[in-house]
């Protein structure tokens, strides 16, 4: 079976500033892609061609086999594969939630059920809430409701928790980790580290308009290479050795205290660190 | 439509409109025609427009800024589902809006309903047609329209001085000529003309401009609008602020 995903050479242009400078990508199915970069990277421009909200100047696309710049009367059968969580809504406000998701459930050959998805969301005790008194999360939460409604097989979401308090962020991160298991193909777009590293299999770092690197988060540029900082506290200040080696270091260390080491910490660089070196070093 | 307030107002107002002007403006115009007469068989055209219209060329421009458009084009639901939906939406709120004016305009201001069949055939296919034509051309309009903030700003006096230029507030005769060619462009003048030959006394052709009621001129305006109509729709129309 071929990529759920296939990019090559992506390009899109306004005004003579290049927003995408030739982005290749390859997401399989089943898989959770981030694409994460600051703002004006060309995130949303990518991802809204793969929706077919906008035509590319060159380059070609495949979503589910089709070129979502080309679908003519097939967009439809199209569409009803795919769900799509844009950035921001603030439609259908004097309904309610329950009567959104079950009108939206029409549009789709083989919805799931409109109550349990809506309970997935986490949203049953605001069922009969209009949408206009919902928080921003809420709302948010909805927004997937309505992306996830027609069972899709891939599922774009679009800087998908700005916004959210930590819990809600949480919550929404076990909800698209239970899509996944279900199959489900996710390409996110987030400036959140955290995010990418929570949810993402794979992580695209793009910088104006360009691909940096694409790994697994654990190993973007290079992290599991990279060396320990041991810090600890001796003869009243913080000690700090920069290790290859850290495990053999610490027995080191340990063998010079009676017990416990006073304030040990050993760190790696995070994926933060890495990111803003990747994106700095660009810029 | 659950914006009550909203409904409420937009059905309302042109009933509140007859109300004032009926009640002012008791002059008689023609042996056996009030001017409140005249001013219903306007208001009942301007209803189409007021409904279709002005209500597509402001609320699909803010339908669009807020992403409800671009939400159900990333649906599987087809595009002709959705103006068909908008368009049955406008065409009842039209029917309820003629029928508001129609018993308020009979009760009140003595508005003779049409007394022959003929005359019923005539009004049927100028609402038809007129309500469609008001449809393209709100679409038309909110297309060309840049925000959804904006467009009230641009669609309601647009509306207002065409009301005036065709015949809907003043006799148009009474008009200067210039206004008449002007306002002959464009098609409300046309249909406040077709339902003044509905709703007034048939000798009262003689009053108008072109001494006659020009139900066939009417008819083929209204048509060369429809389809130029929705051929700009077509072209127009965007899904999502870009």
């Amino acid at each position: 079976m071929s990529a759920a995903i296939e990019v090559l050479d992506l390009r899109k242009s306004y005004g003579g500033q290049e927003a995408v400078a030739g982005i290749s990508l390859s997401i399989e199915h089943g898989e959770i892609y981030a694409i994460l970069g600051p703002n004006g990277a060309g995130k949303t421009t990518t991802v809204e061609i793969l929706e077919g909200f906008r035509s590319r100047d060159s380059g070609s696309v495949f979503v589910l086999g089709s070129d979502p710049g080309s679908l003519g009367i097939h967009g439809s059968a199209w569409r009803n594969r795919i769900g799509i969580v844009l950035q921001s809504t603030s439609d259908a406000a004097e309904l309610t939630v329950a009567e959104t998701v079950h009108h939206f459930s029409h549009y789709y050959t083989k919805p799931k059920d409109p109550d349990s998805v809506i309970e997935l969301v986490g949203l049953t005790d605001k069922r009969d809430a209009k949408i206009r008194t919902l928080s921003g999360g809420q709302r948010r939460r909805l927004d997937v409701a309505l992306g996830i409604i027609g069972a899709p097989e891939i599922l774009f979401l679009d800087e998908p928790t700005t916004g959210f308090d930590p819990e809600a962020r949480r919550a929404f991160w076990e909800l698209i980790l239970a899509l996944k298991a279900e199959g489900t193909t996710i390409l996110l777009t987030t400036h959140y580290l955290d995010e990418a590293e929570a949810l993402a299999d794979r992580v695209a770092v793009i910088n104006a308009g360009k691909i940096v690197e694409i790994a697994t988060p654990e190993t973007l540029g290079g992290r599991h290479l990279a060396k320990a900082t041991i810090s600890w506290s001796e003869n009243g200040a913080t000690q700090k050795k920069i290790s290859e080696n850290p495990t053999q270091d610490v027995i080191e260390i340990a063998a010079r205290f009676k017990g416990d080491i006073p304030e040990l910490t050993i760190s790696r660089p995070s994926l933060e660190d890495i990111y803003l070196t990747m994106i700095g070093g660009k810029e | 439509m659950r914006q009550r307030e909203s409904v409420i107002f937009t059905l309302f107002f042109p009933v509140l409109l007859l109300f004032i002007f009926g009640s002012v403006f008791k002059d008689t115009i023609a042996p056996g025609v009030t001017f409140s007469q005249y001013f219903v068989a306007g208001m009942i055209a301007s209803g189409l427009v007021n409904s279709g219209f002005q209500q597509l060329a402001i609320n699909i421009p803010i339908e669009r800024d807020n992403g409800a458009l671009k939400r159900l084009r990333g649906t599987p639901m087809s595009p002709i589902a959705f103006f068909i939906g908008k368009a049955i939406l406008v065409f009842l709120s039209m029917i309820i809006q003629v029928v508001m004016l129609l018993a308020f305009g009979a009760l009140f201001f003595h508005l003779h309903l049409p007394h022959s069949g003929a005359l019923w055939l005539r009004f049927t296919w100028l609402v038809l047609l007129g309500s469609a034509c008001s449809t393209v051309l709100g679409i038309a309009l909110a297309g060309i329209i840049k925000s959804g903030r904006g467009a009230p700003a641009v669609v309601s006096p647009f509306v207002i001085v065409l009301q005036f230029i065709s015949g809907v507030f003043f006799v148009f005769s009474s008009l200067p000529s210039w206004m008449q060619q002007f306002s002959a462009l464009f098609p409300l003048k046309w249909l406040t003309q077709g339902m003044r030959s509905v709703f007034l006394p048939a000798n009262f052709a003689s009053q108008e401009v072109a001494h006659s009621w020009e139900i066939g001129k009417i008819a083929l305006i209204l048509i060369a609008w429809l389809v130029a109509g929705t051929f700009l729709a077509m072209r127009s129309f965007k899904w999502s602020r870009q």
